[in-house]
């Protein structure tokens, strides 16, 4: 709200009460005083957030950055060809040599000297911007060699090629030169190891000549670690610190250290405790961390396959990527691990060759091209993610790509380490707010730059200090400069009115309909269990409507003894009965409202009304929080008859399978227009709807999506006739009410001047331009935007996104989330297939799809999902690769995206050609806007293990429990076999499929009968055996439960079970009555790609 | 009868430059963050309908009185304002929707169509006066 620059929300003031003059009708007659202007206390005074104390950062110490002052110092010549290979050799540690510590004019002469060797076409670099121009990447061994006094030994010289190194042109690696401010460069790319953030002190030469990166140990897979590859790196940062004093008995343990970082992937995950490690790491050059695949990527084709096409076939325009001059035959070697490694993204992979294409991990996300330093800082990718993890340059590079550019963020995610900075300023930029972060780039210890738009702003006074350290002076230090996740407790500029209290609403259908499906009892019974767990502190207020044809209030005044329902019948013009007590404290009435959840399920059990007033009733509930804001849970169980808002049903059940003449978009603007209202007032609209017939969700949804709520559909709920639908309601509504919530919130996503973001998808409403109001934040909701490139990135070497959220959380304080991500841009469309990140892809279209199918038809949609694929494949084609294969080639990175593609068109959202309900349709089209990305990937191509066979080899050990961790197996009955039992993860749903011949073992000690016959018919439970086996596979089945917000239901389903079509429609890779197999649809691909 | 026709489609031309102008300055609002969608949209659809009846109604009259050449020209602009309209969704708040205004550059598209629709007016207006004097 009180984002700076966004004040325009239509927010009345706090203490505007809901004055309703209609309240003299009250049919009840409560002594309502209409002179009582009903005004809503001020339940509590503005909260001043507590101050923390410094011990507050609980930074991570994983986050190290270094003290990049000592690797600014003189010895860094980048250009410098690696020496010899032994860490110890005197020559570079002595390094800050003469020539070092020669003025940067010197230094251009002596590096000038070497131009002579630069290949035609190469300009030499002027002088005076050589400092921060790269020199040719492809510059040959002897011309770097002349910069140092000792020669290249036959073990020591790297061939500069890189994928991305070669392919940008000269002068692309280090960050543009910003006229006047020499000193500040920072280079983000690997091939400069300079940190980020740094200050350049005065003491500081400039910068020598940057040259050509090392080629240095590439990921590789764990075991390969202590190989070849590592003694490559050792060279590698033995090269690179020259002007380092640290002792060479720490070299290994460093590469060491980096190499798991690498392996990990993860950005939080390993911790660098030793003060010396990090200020190695600075300068060592690790070489390509590009792309970090799981170890089962690394191998993905069997021996012999076509995979292996041999060097010339990969890569095509070789000549063009690697420079690789002549070596000594070690080189070659440790060069060609490089090679292969770094390649592999953009190894063209024949789809149609190549079977067993799919990972036996969990695909993880690429990591960008950025030198390693940086990329430590990075952003976690669960929590923000981009389609293209290479950023094109222009728009017209883009367009030739055909991907999608977008980012894909999970902002409100539960994290187990977060950064809290409580400070009396939050520094921003002056002109674009961004918040201080850690690309941000210091000119000197009083004066910023801005990543976004490139603003130099002051450091005032106050940041100097740093509260960790207790330093003054290093401002780059500061926890914000060193996490890019990171929390602010936000002074009083940043409220519109006082922190609001936490206040729930909850509205009941009990109408007949509901009554029956007995979901009452639950509800109120999980709300009684979970009242004293809802995040709040002493200001929280609770209250209750009912609902049928008429709406009934509840007062829970104090001294009363027990609960007074009020019933208003007009529904026409719906009032509050009475303008106090209906939202009590919490806490003060706790015994009232115990009282109220336990006999609430009784009270309606006689009642024959038919009716749903659920228009009006939301009318009133939103009358009733309109003063505070806070979050309204609604639970319908049929289409609402009566009222404003009554819908009709517009669903032609045999007319299901068929794409046309859908109903997906809303009847009515009602919903919207009060999600609008709700959304102005702060409140937030969660929907439960249990509802066996046709409840119209397409227009329903609305109020959930544009206020920022979120929407869980319990299909054909009933106690009775579906008792499995109840242990799922229970454990999800336990999740929804004890989970973390923020409540007036807003986000923006601010992102490097020249690109845009111009399309938005979640469940928000867009209030101006780049805000986004959101009611209330939970942390399961993903969101996702798209992006163009407005104005050409030239002279960019990196891009910088933000996204900054500021909520009032439970505690009534209020707070920033920031979440900085920071991306390299490139110029050609290789590199930019080289960066694709296949699943963000496939979730971005997948929203990009939803909002085809409501704006245009479904079968609109079905076909631009093809498009995608068939448009991003043939210019992969055209442009990328000169030698044309026959077959269907894709970058390696995309290898995975017609898989995908054809995942989302068996999807529940977008399927044709069977029986699906449209509002389960809806649904999971409502999911897929609003479910991070990992869900939203795992109800899309669902995971399948065998888990007949579960052993603790490689088992994850988690709070002294062991987890096995089977192997993903591929979509296809063709891996099943009849003498196994196999677990299929659906996200919101799990399969255990036992096959006929399966293991006596497997059936006695898991599922706990005799035989395979006596396996009941509708199982859903693997009873609590006291065996290995059954230890094992409950284990498994409840992490990958415990991982996930919601409670997927585990059916165990045998050959003629009734589930089996479900179970068999999730092959993704199996043709089906009306889908296409994979197969089938590579071939289709290769058709319209090779026209 | 000839001057009459004219005088008032003069003066409906007027309005309509001026709805352009109105429309084009809102939407520009909210470009630039001066108004909320909410606000912007509720105020631009209020005006939806005044538009395509003014439009409609110099359509018409030009009809009548047989100035086909005019007729022809104010035609597919007349159309193009109904259809869009009536082509409303069910769920939508009106041609202008707060919730997708910002989405897939409609914001742009809307703006473009103002300015296109202010240069036909404009036209309009100087043809009109010709016609008057002439």
């Amino acid at each position: 709200m009180a984002q700076p620059g966004a004040p325009t929300g239509p927010q009345r003031p706090y203490t505007n009460g809901p004055v309703q003059n209609q309240l003299m009708h009250s049919p009840d007659g409560q002594g309502y005083n209409p002179a009582v202007p009903g005004p809503y206390p001020h339940q509590a005074p503005a909260k001043v957030p507590p101050h923390q104390s410094p011990g507050q950062y609980n930074y991570s110490g994983s986050q190290n950055v270094s003290q990049l002052n000592n690797y600014q110092g003189p010895g860094q010549t980048l250009n410098r060809p690696p020496v010899p290979a032994f860490s110890g050799s005197p020559v570079p540690q002595t390094g800050p040599a003469p020539q070092v510590l020669l003025p940067p004019a010197l230094q251009n002469s002596a590096a000038l000297s070497s131009a002579g060797s630069f290949p035609p076409g190469a300009s030499p670099p002027v002088l005076s911007n050589w400092q921060y121009s790269q020199p040719p990447v492809s510059q040959p061994l002897g011309a770097q060699t002349s910069h140092l006094a000792h020669g290249p030994g036959p073990g020591s010289a790297q061939p500069p090629s890189s994928l991305s190194g070669s392919t940008n042109p000269p002068g692309s690696y280090q960050y543009a030169a910003s006229p006047g401010g020499p000193q500040l460069q920072n280079s983000y790319m690997k091939p400069a190891p300079p940190p980020v953030t740094q200050p350049l002190t005065p003491l500081h030469p400039p910068r020598p000549p940057l040259g050509p990166p090392p080629v240095g140990g590439p990921p590789r897979p764990p075991t390969a670690v202590a190989g070849p590859p590592n003694a490559q790196s050792l060279l590698n940062s033995a090269a690179n610190r020259e002007g380092d004093a640290a002792s060479a008995a720490s070299d290994g343990s460093v590469v060491q250290n980096s190499y798991d970082a690498i392996e990990g992937g993860g950005l939080m995950a390993t911790p660098h405790h030793s003060p010396a490690a990090p200020n190695l790491k600075m300068n060592r050059s690790v070489g390509y961390s590009y792309p970090a695949l799981p170890p089962g990527y690394q191998h993905p084709s069997p021996p012999g396959a076509p995979g292996m096409h041999g060097a010339a076939l990969q890569y095509p325009d070789g000549s063009k990527h690697f420079h690789q001059p002549a070596l000594g035959t070690n080189h070659l070697t440790a060069s060609m691990g490089g090679l292969s490694l770094q390649q592999e993204g953009l190894r063209p992979v024949n789809l149609l060759q190549e079977r067993n294409i799919l990972p036996t991990t969990l695909l993880k996300a690429p990591v960008p091209n950025l030198q390693e330093d940086i990329q430590k800082l990075n952003c976690n990718p669960e929590l923000f993610r981009c389609t293209l993890t290479n950023i094109p340059q222009t728009q017209a590079l883009l367009n030739k790509a055909k991907l999608p550019l977008g980012l894909l963020l999970h902002p409100f995610k539960d994290l187990s380490q977060l950064p809290v900075v409580t400070s009396s300023i939050i520094v921003r930029c002056r002109s674009c707010r961004t918040y201080i972060n850690p690309f941000v780039s210091f000119l000197d210890q009083r004066r910023w730059k801005c990543n976004l738009c490139y603003r130099v702003n002051d450091v005032p006074e106050e940041f100097l200090y740093n509260p960790v350290t207790r330093v003054y002076g290093e401002p780059h230090k500061r926890p914000e400069v060193q996490n890019a996740t990171i929390e602010f407790m936000a002074p009083s500029e940043y409220m519109l009115r006082p922190p609001q209290p936490p206040v729930y609403l909850f509205v009941f259908d009990v109408s007949h309909n509901a009554i029956e499906t007995g979901y009452l009892n639950t509800v109120c019974q999980t709300l009684l269990d979970n009242l004293d767990l809802l995040p709040g502190n002493t200001r929280t207020k609770i209250g209750f409507i009912t609902f049928d044809s008429t709406i009934h209030f509840y007062s829970l005044q104090e001294g009363l003894s027990q609960p007074q329902m009020l019933i208003v019948s007009d529904i026409e013009d719906v009032f509050i009965p009475m303008p106090e007590n209906l939202l009590v404290n919490l806490n003060e009435n706790k015994e009232l409202i115990q009282d109220l959840l336990k006999t609430l399920p009784q009270m309606f059990t006689k009642s024959l009304e038919t009716q749903s007033a659920l228009g009006p009733a939301l009318q009133a509930a939103f009358k009733l929080m309109s003063p505070t804001g806070g979050r309204i849970t609604v639970f319908q169980t049929q289409l609402p008859t009566v009222g404003m808002g009554a819908l009709k049903p517009r669903e032609e059940p045999n007319q299901r399978a068929t794409a046309k003449d859908i109903h997906l978009t809303p009847s009515t603007d009602f919903y919207k227009k009060l999600a609008l209202d709700c959304s102005g007032q702060q409140v937030a609209v969660d929907l439960f709807l249990l509802s066996g017939q046709y409840s119209d969700l397409a227009s329903l949804g609305c109020i959930s999506r544009y206020s920022a709520g979120s929407v869980y559909y319990y299909q054909s709920y009933h106690h009775k006739h579906n008792p499995v639908q109840v242990e799922k309601l229970q454990k999800e509504l336990k999740r929804y009410l004890t989970r973390k919530i923020g409540f007036e919130a807003v986000m923006r996503i601010r992102c490097t001047k020249g690109l845009s973001i111009h399309t938005f998808h979640g469940n928000f409403f867009v209030r101006s331009t780049d805000l986004l109001s959101l009611p209330n934040v939970n942390p399961d909701a993903g969101y996702a935007v798209q992006m163009s490139v407005e104005e050409s990135l030239t002279d960019m070497q990196v891009v910088s996104f933000q996204s900054a959220l500021l909520y009032t959380s439970s505690k009534g304080e209020r707070r920033i989330r920031v979440h900085t991500m920071c991306l390299p841009v490139v110029t050609t469309l290789s590199d930019v297939y080289l960066g694709a990140d296949v699943q963000a892809i496939t979730g971005l279209l997948a929203n990009m799809a939803v909002d085809r199918s409501v704006s245009a038809t479904l079968s609109d949609a079905r076909d631009a999902l093809v498009n995608a694929v068939i448009d991003s494949l043939s210019a992969y084609r055209s442009s990328v690769l000169s030698i044309q294969q026959p077959g269907l080639t894709a970058p390696h990175s995309l290898r995975l995206f017609p898989l995908y593609i054809l995942a989302l068109l068996k999807q529940k959202a977008f399927q044709t050609g069977t029986n699906t309900r449209l509002d389960e349709r809806i649904f999971t089209m409502c999911q897929v806007k609003n479910q991070p990305l990992v869900y939203l990937m795992l109800m899309t191509h669902p995971s399948l293990y065998r888990v007949d066979t579960l052993t603790d080899e490689g088992a994850l050990n988690i709070n002294d429990r062991t987890i096995p961790q089977p192997p993903l197996l591929q979509l296809s009955v063709e891996k099943l076999s009849r003498d196994g039992a196999y677990l299929m993860d659906a996200g919101s749903v799990m399969f255990l499929w036992v096959g006929k011949n399966c293991g006596q073992g497997f059936i006695s000690q898991v599922l706990g009968v005799p035989n395979y016959g006596s396996i009941p018919q509708n199982m859903t439970h693997l009873p609590e055996l006291e065996t290995a086996e059954s230890i094992r596979t409950r284990a498994f089945v409840s992490w990958l439960r415990e991982q996930r917000p919601f409670f997927p239901i585990l059916y165990i389903i045998k050959d003629e079970s009734p589930l089996k079509s479900s179970f068999l429609q999730n092959m993704i890779e199996d043709r089906t009555e009306s889908a296409l197999s994979y197969y089938e649809f590579l071939l289709h691909i290769q058709q319209q790609v090779n026209k | 009868m000839e001057s009459v026709v004219f005088i008032f489609s003069l003066i409906d031309c007027c309005a309509l430059i001026f709805l352009s102008v109105y429309f084009i300055i809102t939407l520009s609002d909210l470009e630039c963050d001066y108004i909320n969608a909410r606000s912007c949209c509720s105020k631009l659809n209020k005006w939806v309908v005044p538009e395509v009846i003014g439009h409609a109604v110099v359509t018409v009259l030009m009809l009548i009185s047989l100035h086909w050449f005019i007729f022809l020209l104010n035609l597919p602009v007349a159309t193009w304002n109904i259809y869009r309209y009536i082509m409303v969704p069910s769920g939508n708040m009106g041609v202008f929707d707060p919730t997708e205004i910002h989405n897939r550059g409609q914001l742009k598209s809307h703006m473009k169509e103002a300015m296109i629709k202010l240069g036909f007016h404009l036209l309009c207006f100087f043809m009109y006066l010709y016609r008057l004097e002439w």
